[in-house]
């Protein structure tokens, strides 16, 4: 999990690591007072987004009125901030920090996370700060020093100062850079985080050293001992198709492609996405249902890769071990019929009950395009995929020859339009689901003995794969 | 043979009451000889009862008292899983394989560091992992068993479904394996695949292996360096994630591409720089074998 930088100096604030003094801010005024509070005549308008780069991106400015702090927190509040890791759309931007401006002298690099190899949290640092530290890695590692911490011990008074020493702090600083380093470790122990890095960490002209940036994760998997960390989530940063598939127990991550893929497990899922892309088409999306896809997330999981508007085409790939191919076949079926499925869909089922999951499809009624293997299914699918594209291209050329004159005035509205008939469409899906469902209840009645058997066995597993 | 278990190895389950373990020791135990391999249970509040006739003890130290047991599996919920692995190593257990899924990797470095520090002999596989399958012999974990067959070739992979897609695809070939071991998904565990791959090397009864890897750390890449200079017998590697966006967790806790490091592209190169035949067709992995065999 990720949160923002100003909740990430809290964080640091509890744990003794110094900060400068600012205050988090969600609108202009708010900005303002903050600036009036801290007091001073140089002030930090930062733009908290969760990915890194801001600066670069235009998202942090320094003010040196209370008028400029106004100036740069209207313009920077609501910005589409584009970084190298937000992706070409940007980020927008929700919240402000406002900090009191720092006297800079150097700027360094800190960073923690855990080593697979020793099996250890590593301390990385280096006297090259503010850049990208990726890059000082690959051009000039002998710029980056590390110390690998003993979980018993934590991390030493001689680790430290050896740290301390060569990335170039100054003996006046030395003692309080050797305590921020301890501290940091105690914070990122103590929160079960796996990443910590302070991008700058400044010496300033009096001796100081300031975590000037702050930028925390956590281990997922320990977020159930951690419900303040928990309670930082925000979800206007995440994917929401990923934040929904989460309530679902689902695995999803949207990618830019148009094959959508719904996979049981993760090495498979990834491998699916590999194959699909061998055969010249992309996927638009990670999916891992997991081990016990039910009916109920097999169908979540048919609308969360169909309200990505870029999907044209689904695979789904199930290698039914424990679970079965015809507990998975129903549950496709009825996903399909419920989102009135109107892309080509390929599926690839293969282990127990391999036959009978295969008969199922075929005899839902279903246009399901049933594949052997993993390459026979993603043939298949860039297949389909190719034979709906033709026919989309041929009609857009004739539009636009038909009207020459208006082109360049009517798309943004046209759009609208589009937009506004996709809305009513979703409407009228929504009802058209609920009264399917109604239906699908009373078909459930008349062939109570096959889905009784589905749901009981379904409630018996536990962790499959 | 085989490598890690075989049919005379004694199972005791760690978790047998709960419901996966209860599901899981069901299957296990009517794959081959699993009548005999599993003999014991463990929850300190139900000692002295029985799970379908498997007994259960107090501890994992009393139950390899009265039953002999030299490895255990783990069910137990992820609070709890690394201290339960614990507790094994503490017993003198050969082997624990821990399938527990979401295990917190600050108790996973724990629980690593105790066992190095103490030099402790037991192996661990997993967490996050299908298990270990002998076939023809003994199931330990979740995987399916019907889709095994015995026989030589060695499988050795850190995803679970891809392994079933490995066995499978073999199984059709009529190629039978002699151990499939899934080593787990987790950024920090226990055996990694250069570990593996040795005993494959060591055994007898094991003429190739399967590798499959994915994207994050450098496990494949280090495994590949053995295997170039000791391997004896040919290994077929695949790695899934080469479409795998940076920065993206694909799901297992350690499938992550970071810092530009744990590409599928990276390590592909370096596994056949290592004289690995590699495939970049997981649905050939099968096929693949089949012609370094001959």
């Amino acid at each position: 999990m990720k949160i923002h930088e100003y909740q990430g100096k809290e964080i640091f604030r509890k744990y003794g690591v110094p900060t400068p003094r600012g205050y988090a801010a969600f609108g202009v005024d708010e900005a303002v007072d903050a600036a009036k509070k801290l007091g001073g005549d140089v002030w930090v308008v930062k733009a908290q987004i969760h990915a890194g780069g801001r600066g670069k991106g235009g998202g942090v400015k320094v003010a040196k009125s209370l008028d400029e702090v106004r100036r740069w927190a209207s313009s920077i509040l609501g910005m589409q901030l584009k970084t190298h890791q937000t992706g070409p759309e940007g980020q927008t931007v929700r919240r402000l920090l406002i900090e009191e401006g720092a006297d800079i002298r150097k700027e360094l690099y800190v960073g923690m996370v855990v080593d697979r190899g020793t099996q250890k949290v590593v301390l990385m640092a280096s006297s090259e700060g503010g850049m990208d530290i990726e890059e000082v890695a690959a051009k000039t590692p002998e710029k980056i020093h590390k110390a690998f911490i003993d979980p018993e011990l934590g991390l030493t008074d001689a680790q430290a100062a050896e740290i301390v020493e060569k990335i170039g702090i100054p003996d006046a600083a030395r003692p309080e850079a050797v305590d921020l380093l301890k501290r940091l470790y105690k914070a990122f122990w103590d929160t079960d985080a796996s990443l910590a890095e302070i991008n700058p960490l400044v010496l300033t002209g009096d001796d100081r050293v300031i975590a000037l940036d702050a930028k925390l994760n956590f281990d997922d998997n320990a977020l159930f001992r951690h419900p303040e960390i928990v309670a930082m989530r925000d979800l206007d940063e995440e994917d929401p198709l990923e934040v929904e598939a989460s309530k679902y127990d689902l695995n999803y991550i949207s990618l830019d492609g148009e094959i959508g893929c719904m996979v049981n497990g993760a090495g498979l899922a990834m491998a699916t996405m590999d194959t699909i892309k061998l055969f010249g088409g992309s996927p638009a999306n990670f999916l891992d249902v997991g081990g016990g896809a039910t009916t109920e997330k097999v169908t979540a999981a048919f609308k969360i890769m169909l309200s990505n508007p870029k999907v044209k085409a689904i695979l789904v790939n199930i290698f039914g071990g424990i679970m079965k191919c015809d507990t998975i076949a129903a549950g496709v079926v009825a996903a399909a019929r419920e989102v009135k499925l109107s892309v080509p869909l390929v599926v690839r089922m293969k282990g127990t009950n391999e036959d009978l999951g295969k008969q199922i499809l075929r005899e839902s009624g279903l246009p399901i395009i049933s594949a052997d293997n993993m390459a026979d299914a993603a043939q298949k699918v860039v297949a389909a995929l190719k034979k709906t594209k033709p026919a989309k291209k041929k009609t857009k050329p004739a539009k636009k020859k038909a009207k020459p004159a208006k082109e360049t005035a009517k798309p943004a509205k046209k759009k609208a339009v589009a937009v506004k008939k996709k809305k009513a469409a979703a409407v009228k899906k929504k009802k058209a689901a609920a009264v399917k469902k109604k239906k699908a209840v009373t078909k459930a009645k008349t062939r109570k003995p096959v889905r009784k058997k589905a749901k009981s066995k379904g409630a018996k597993r536990g962790k499959k794969k | 043979m085989s490598i890690l278990i075989d049919k005379n190895t004694r199972v005791v389950t760690q978790g047998i009451t709960g419901k996966t373990g209860q599901f899981h020791t069901r299957t296990s135990r009517a794959y081959a000889f699993g009548n005999d391999c599993y003999v014991a249970g463990v929850n300190p509040k139900k000692a002295g009862e029985d799970f379908e006739g498997i007994p259960i003890f107090a501890s994992v130290a009393e139950a390899k008292e009265k039953t002999g047991v030299n490895t255990s599996v783990i069910y137990v919920p992820p609070p709890f899983a690394a201290a339960a692995i614990w507790e094994a190593v503490e017993a003198d257990l050969d082997l624990v394989i821990c399938i527990t899924e979401g295990i917190p990797v600050r108790d996973m470095i724990e629980v690593r560091d105790r066992m190095r520090k103490q030099g402790r002999r037991t192996l661990l596989v997993g967490p996050n992992c299908p298990g270990v399958i002998t076939p023809g012999e003994i199931k330990i974990g979740i995987m399916p068993g019907h889709i095994h067959k015995k026989g030589r070739v060695g499988v050795v992979s850190r995803s679970g479904t891809l392994t079933y897609e490995a066995v499978g695809q073999l199984t059709e070939l009529g190629i039978g394996q002699s151990t499939a071991v899934g080593i787990g998904g987790d950024p920090v565990n226990g055996l990694k695949h250069i570990d593996v791959m040795k005993m494959f090397n060591d055994d007898p009864d094991t003429d190739a292996v399967i590798m499959i890897g994915e994207i994050g750390g450098s496990d494949e890449e280090d495994a590949a360096r053995w295997v170039k200079d000791n391997m004896r017998k040919p290994v077929v590697g695949f790695i899934a994630g080469i479409t795998a966006p940076p920065g993206k967790r694909m799901g297992h806790a350690g499938a992550i591409i970071s810092g530009g490091k744990g590409t599928a592209q990276e390590k592909l190169e370096v596994m056949e720089a290592c004289g690995i035949t590699v495939t970049r067709n997981p649905a050939e992995m099968g096929k693949t074998l089949k012609r370094v065999l001959k």
